[in-house]
């Protein structure tokens, strides 16, 4: 501000800004007020695009350089074109992974988003300790992921885990959950779940508060039934934060990493004798930092990013249909 | 030192190697091998000399070895930090990464024994020990040793810290509910030959119902794997020109049929070592008998706890000797000061560096000297009865062979040994193990 040499009476200085700046501008005659007019706020937001420029292009520009090489950590690296995504896709284990990561995506994420819309509708009405529940369903967020994970992977244990314990009562030999796709995915699912769908309820039970309340009693006096107002109401009112629901589980969901790590027990990123459970970022960190070949895993990484914005546009056509005729 | 945090296979040791006294460049008049005896002329200025280490627990155990350096080379301090306990996730990449942008590691740093082969292609990265001397070393370790710690070039890049010589170490409560013997000499004598090991489970797994035999297919596996390549011209999966011989070696093929034998016939728990389900059997009994290289004994340890005390011991491997696992010392091309990151690493992996290691972490001595140190040959260990744990697993190393590490080594056999995972657990037919084995292999190899 020290900038505004020329100003000739202080008080004034602030109020020109804002009310006519272009005026006060010219007045000031400065080329350099004119300049701190229009650099300041680029100035002030640059903290986040720097970082974000260091943090976010760099690396996905580096990454993107580095999947058209063939570069092996501590070795050289030769330019090799697309040859790595040639190679990617029509590498089995790549689209096995593919397949487990939106597996588990979609026995995770549709039973998720339903509970926590409901969950959410409940939480919206008048009930008896309301801030007890609401905290209630959200309290799984606040633990680590990695400890969910290790605490649900030993409930799953085959010899000694809670759950196959519980089966035995019912006559359920051991079950080895590891050791099929449908099994490891539920198991792996049911530790996003538990994590999550508070969360999401939160989130849209935030939605629902902010729909006006005359609605509701309006649709009331015309005689409709809750559930009715649930359909025609609450769930168009509530679309756009459906989709942002949506698309932040899509992507957590399909950069799924921790929990099926976690679930092997032994950090090999190999997610199975047979890859059964093995997720695209497993798939990744296994090709980088296991074997050692940073360009392969670069252009899987790129392909992982491909694949989410397929996801989200999937997804988006899906819910922006939601509440129909709007 | 290798506990049980370090999951990954590779992971198992540490060891510290070797290193260089000699700085025959030097104008020193000491004999090259008196091991920490660090009679160079001192450097005008105090030189730091950083060490970086992997491992959990005690990992290398250097405290007090490094103690008693600094102590007696007031020109030459050494710093010694222990990076992280995982070594084939973390620390490995690391390292790499900082070998190849040429800055940023230590001047001595530890590597396991998995890493060794990769290592050894690519000579750029390390400093030639043998210059400052340091081949002098050669007899003081066992040739299996050695050989791992020279690179592609025929120059020595690295020398041993500690070294895993194989043993079996089972339940002496479970034997006994067998009607089994539960001493340890008797034991050994159960079984002289892998076939006889066969018989004994079977006695065993006919009376007990409520335990398995052995643990899984992984220390099966590396223990006939560690006494097959020897017979098999010293290679496992890779030949000397690292080209995958996976499919055509046998000793891979008797190391395969042997596990696919025990686990075919139920002898199995059917657990994948370093899980935390494996953990839980070790602790509560969930099977009798596994395949014990010096650093498993801390693992058991460890994983067991103190309630199960007196109930683990240690007994002699069926068909002879072996080594599974052990780690390595060398100092990066990019040290800064070379030839006192060779004396220090001289003085490590010496006889005295080793014996304070072994008694801080009870990692096993890879040097001759080193195991026929009183403080370790008598070692016994009050957690496995007192098994005489220092001459057991010095007889088992004393005669052994090098085996060479291909490149993709560690890759390979992760590979590998998921597939005889999959194939104990039963998601992989028992017919097509071998097809998928060898698959897995090529691939992993790239």
């Amino acid at each position: 501000m020290t900038l505004n040499i020329d100003t000739p009476a202080p008080p004034r200085r602030s109020g020109p800004r804002r009310t006519s700046g272009r005026r006060a501008a010219g007045r000031g005659g400065g080329g350099l007020t004119r300049f701190d007019l229009r650099a300041t706020p680029y100035f002030l937001v640059s903290p986040y695009f720097l970082l974000f420029a260091l943090f976010g292009l760099f690396p996905l520009g580096y990454t993107l350089w580095a999947s058209l090489h063939d570069w092996e950590l501590g070795g050289d690296k030769t330019f090799l074109g697309i040859d790595n995504y040639i190679e990617l896709i029509a590498d089995e284990s790549f689209w096995n992974a593919v397949v487990n990561t939106v597996g588990i995506f979609v026995i995770s994420t549709i039973p998720q988003l339903v509970l926590a819309l409901m969950l959410a509708n409940a939480l919206n009405k008048r009930i008896r300790g309301r801030l007890f529940f609401r905290l209630g369903i959200l309290l799984p967020l606040v633990t680590s992921v990695v400890a969910v994970a290790v605490v649900f992977t030993q409930l799953y244990g085959r010899d000694y885990g809670m759950i196959n314990w519980f089966l035995g009562f019912f006559g359920v030999e051991p079950i080895e959950w590891q050791n099929q796709s449908w099994t490891a995915w539920l198991a792996i699912s049911t530790m996003i779940d538990w994590r999550w769908t508070g969360y999401n309820a939160i989130i849209l039970l935030a939605a629902m508060q902010t729909i006006p309340k005359d609605l509701y009693e309006a649709a009331s006096l015309d005689g409709a039934s809750p559930r009715r107002q649930f359909w025609q109401i609450t769930i168009p009112m509530l679309r756009p934060t459906l989709v942002f629901v949506v698309f932040i589980s899509t992507i957590g969901g399909l950069t799924l990493f921790a929990e099926p790590v976690m679930f092997e027990g032994n950090p090999t990123m190999a997610g199975g004798a047979t890859g059964q459970y093995q997720t695209v970022a497993m798939f990744i960190v296994k090709e980088a930092f296991r074997d050692f070949d940073m360009g392969y895993a670069s252009a899987a990484a790129w392909m992982l990013f491909a694949l989410i914005l397929v996801g989200i546009l999937i997804n988006y056509s899906f819910t922006r249909r939601i509440g129909g005729n709007k | 030192m290798l506990n049980h945090k370090r999951h990954g296979k590779l992971a198992a040791i540490a060891v510290t190697a070797a290193t260089a006294l000699a700085l025959t460049s030097c104008g020193s008049d000491e004999p090259a091998s008196t091991a920490g005896g660090g009679g160079s002329a001192a450097p005008a200025e105090p030189v730091t000399i950083t060490v970086h280490t992997f491992g959990g627990g005690e990992n290398f155990g250097y405290d007090k070895a490094v103690e008693t350096w600094n102590a007696a080379h007031p020109n030459i301090q050494v710093k010694y930090q222990n990076l992280t306990d995982r070594f084939e996730d973390v620390y490995l990449p690391q390292l790499l990464q900082k070998l190849q942008a040429g800055s940023g590691t230590a001047d001595i740093v530890g590597i396991d024994e998995g890493a060794m082969g990769l290592m050894a292609q690519r000579p750029q990265f390390f400093t030639d020990l043998g210059q400052y001397g340091l081949q002098d070393r050669k007899s003081d370790f066992p040739a299996a040793k050695w050989e791992n710690g020279v690179n592609k070039d025929g120059k020595l890049f690295a020398l041993g810290t500690d070294i895993g010589g194989m043993a079996m170490c089972y339940r002496k409560d479970l034997f006994e509910k067998a009607g089994l013997p539960g001493e340890r000499d008797e034991v050994t004598k159960l079984w002289p030959d892998w076939n006889s090991f066969m018989e004994t489970g079977k006695k065993f797994q006919e009376k007990v119902k409520d335990a398995k035999f052995l643990d899984g297919p992984n220390t099966l596996y590396n223990t006939v794997l560690s006494q097959e390549a020897p017979k098999n011209g010293n290679v496992a999966y890779f030949d000397k020109s690292n080209q995958l011989i996976i499919e055509t070696n046998p000793a891979i093929k008797t190391a395969f049929d042997t596990v696919k034998a025990y686990s075919e016939a139920g002898l199995t728990a059917k657990l994948a070592s370093f899980t935390p389900e494996w953990n839980a059997a070790i602790k509560k009994g969930g099977f009798a008998v596994m395949g014990c290289p010096a650093w498993m004994v801390g693992v058991i340890e460890g994983a067991a706890g103190e309630e199960n005390k007196g109930n683990w011991d240690v007994a002699g491997v069926p068909g002879g000797a072996g080594n599974w696992g052990g780690s390595y010392l060398a100092v990066p091309s990019q040290s800064k000061h070379p030839k006192e990151a060779a004396e220090v690493l001289n003085f490590l992996t010496g006889k005295e560096g080793h014996v304070l290691a072994f008694e801080e972490a009870n990692a096993f001595p890879s040097s001759l000297s080193g195991q026929q140190d009183p403080k370790v040959s008598e070692k016994k260990n009050a957690f496995f009865n007192d098994a005489p744990v220092g001459k057991i697993f010095g007889d088992s190393t004393a005669n052994l062979l090098p085996v060479f590490l291909g490149e993709k080594h560690a890759q390979v056999k992760t590979a590998a040994e998921k597939v005889l995972e999959g194939m104990d657990k039963g998601s992989i037919p028992y017919a097509e193990a071998w097809t998928k084995f060898v698959e897995a292999g090529t691939k992993a190899a790239g």
